[in-house]
């Protein structure tokens, strides 16, 4: 027998549906309102959404404090970017060990983004998860920095000025240009990471995770493998990140490496907390809270960080459950 | 590279080891006593450094400046303890680490209120304007060797403090048994606090000697926080031995690879592409030492309880 879920959780699932009911409707409400240019803007919360999902997973469930996602992110973009500069110029995005060319085929360029992005954190993952707590937040920052330094090294990608990029990615033939296909494919891989996600931190896999985190010891005497268990978890979550960041290079039109900086891992993690952490939905909820209060305080004043900063710190002092809590009033997490 | 150039270079990576070593010194020392990991520590830094740039550009005297930086650090890092920091003690660490994330995002658009976008200026001091001979025939340029004298000094007068005074002994219980130094009625809050402010003037100190060598600009701050904690995690967390063997290593290996990756990468490539590769591979070395002694021992150079 099953047992009957929690009031909370009945609730996030008719407020995750509503959620989705509105995104679909959104493009169709927002061109009969005139209102179509807001699309670019849903799309860029829609992958920055994904982005605060994936980081959850290793964050939220796991209790790993990745402080370097934004170099996931990155990676993402610049391969996505990268394949469609090399397409644009018709030169070799790789000439050695093996030739790779320039590709503006959405269905080679997106796995590819994250193929790249989760190698680099299965990598950056085997170093980092030695080790615990402080270590990992400044190891996973240290490393993310040096991802930063290398893209930079890069002559061909522009150096901190950035890359230009001349085309979008092309989805079964069909141009990725205009706000709408794009925003369907951002919403289409969102909601498959959601789904996907949920229940695989309700399957095994995530019930291992969850545990490895309340009490690890416990876990591998019981002969679970926590630090491969990990490993898995922060290479997807990097995968996954990387796709956003995919969305993002094609969304933008423009990659640059400040979608690799520290900064961007720290918004990352705003999200994840802002949203309530552990909730998948929440850090989606959180993406949209940040990026909207980010394009309505910076339209008010240049200094908005100063409202952001003390902002988050009331949100870490007293707000402890997060956007997606007080939505489904979910009981105090931790 | 001849061996000339590479004493040269060898010196100029320990400049950059003693700030980092004054960095890293307060930040393991906040972490060991506290608990408490401070992103806000590159703040400190950034805020000693435009304050002691401003006393100097007002008064003239390099030393005032220097005095003023130190204490302005140490006066905002008391504050900071006395009004957040202490509410984060039974926090865990990821709570630590945004609000003193939040902390950064303040104190970078404050300073940029205060003081503008722009680097604002700070000379060598004009008693160390010149340069010294080290070897006869290889002038050296003196401030830097007043550097690298200052964060002896400051290191020796952390040992003097650490192992020869109670304070350093209460210190030093702290950090091992912070529960039985409370209960024998030692002030902990007032021990915390001290630390804190000990740790800041420090960072100032770092941030106020590195304004003459690099920009006294807003976000300063993070781009040494980073390569501190590659220290610390090198050199082991806790442990202030620790700091200081893991910040002459960091600052020799990054000074000499980017010293020496230029030279090598001009072979391969044009001059023009040249310059920006070798300039940011030369920063990974760092980065690469870091993932090499994590792999060999996890647990850093000179652990904690070592």
């Amino acid at each position: 027998m099953r047992e009957p879920a929690p009031p909370h959780v009945r609730r996030g699932w008719i407020a995750a549906q509503a959620g989705l009911a509105v995104l679909v409707a959104a493009p169709f409400v927002l061109t009969a309102l005139d209102r179509a240019w807001l699309l670019p803007t849903l799309t860029r919360m829609l992958a920055y959404g994904l982005g605060a999902a994936a980081l959850d997973v290793v964050l939220g469930y796991g209790g790993l404090v990745s402080f370097g996602h934004g170099a996931f992110l990155g990676t993402g973009a610049y391969v996505a970017g990268a394949l469609i500069h090399h397409a644009g110029a018709a030169t070799p995005l790789l000439r050695w060990p093996v030739e790779i060319d320039g590709s503006l085929d959405a269905l080679i360029a997106f796995p590819a983004a994250a193929l790249a992005a989760g190698a680099l954190a299965f990598l950056i993952g085997a170093v980092s998860l030695r080790t615990r707590g402080v270590h990992f937040i400044m190891i996973t920052l240290a490393f993310a920095q040096m991802v930063y330094f290398l893209v930079l090294a890069i002559p061909e990608y522009g150096g901190t000025d950035g890359l230009m990029l001349p085309a979008r990615h092309r989805l079964f033939d069909l141009p990725l240009d205009g706000d709408q296909p794009l925003y369907w494919v951002a919403l289409v891989l969102l909601v498959g990471f959601l789904t996907i996600a949920q229940r695989s931190m309700e399957a095994r896999f995530g019930l291992a995770l969850r545990g490895a985190r309340q009490n690890e010891r416990r876990m591998r005497a019981l002969g679970y493998p926590v630090f491969r268990i990990r490993l898995v978890a922060f290479t997807i979550s990097g995968a996954v990140a990387g796709l956003a960041g995919a969305v993002l290079a094609n969304q933008a039109g423009f990659v640059s490496p400040d979608l690799l900086s520290w900064q961007r891992s720290g918004e990352l993690i705003i999200m994840v907390i802002l949203g309530g952490q552990g909730t998948l939905f929440g850090p989606v909820l959180g993406a949209f809270a940040l990026l909207l209060l980010e394009e309505e305080l910076s339209a008010v004043t240049e200094h908005w960080m100063l409202v952001l900063g003390p902002l988050l710190l009331a949100c870490v002092l007293f707000f402890r459950r997060g956007l997606w809590g007080q939505v489904v009033r979910a009981p105090a997490h931790g | 590279m001849d061996s000339l150039l590479l004493l040269e270079q060898a010196l100029n990576g320990l400049t950059l080891g003693v700030m980092l070593f004054l960095m890293a010194a307060g930040l393991t020392l906040i972490f060991g006593v506290m608990g408490v990991i401070n992103l806000a520590h590159g703040s400190l830094y950034m805020i000693g450094a435009f304050a002691g740039a401003t006393v100097t550009a007002r008064t003239g005297s390099f030393a005032l400046g220097m005095l003023a930086g130190m204490a302005a650090s140490a006066l905002v890092a008391l504050a900071l303890e006395l009004t957040l920091i202490r509410r984060l003690y039974a926090r865990d660490h990821l709570d630590q680490v945004l609000a003193t994330y939040a902390l950064i995002l303040i104190a970078n658009e404050s300073v940029k209120i205060v003081w503008g976008p722009q680097p604002i200026f700070l000379g060598t001091p004009e008693a160390f304007g010149g340069s010294v001979e080290i070897i006869p025939g290889v002038p050296y340029p003196a401030y830097r060797l007043a550097i690298i004298g200052t964060g002896l000094a400051a290191a020796a007068f952390l040992w003097w403090l650490i192992a020869r005074t109670r304070l350093g002994m209460l210190i030093r219980a702290g950090t091992t048994h912070r529960a039985i130094v409370q209960a024998l009625g030692v002030n902990i809050q007032a021990l915390f606090a001290l630390v804190f402010a000990i740790g800041g003037a420090l960072a100032g100190l770092a941030g106020m000697m590195a304004g003459p060598l690099l920009a006294v600009q807003v976000g300063m701050g993070e781009q040494i926080l980073i390569l501190t904690f590659v220290v610390v995690v090198v050199g082991g967390l806790g442990s202030v031995r620790g700091a200081m063997a893991g910040a002459v290593l960091v600052g020799l290996v990054d000074t000499l690879s980017r010293a020496v990756l230029p030279v090598a990468v001009r072979e391969v490539l044009p001059p023009s592409a040249a310059d920006q590769v070798a300039a940011n591979l030369g920063a990974v070395a760092v980065y690469l030492l870091m993932a090499v002694v994590l792999a060999i021992r996890p647990q850093g150079l000179v652990p904690r309880h070592a």
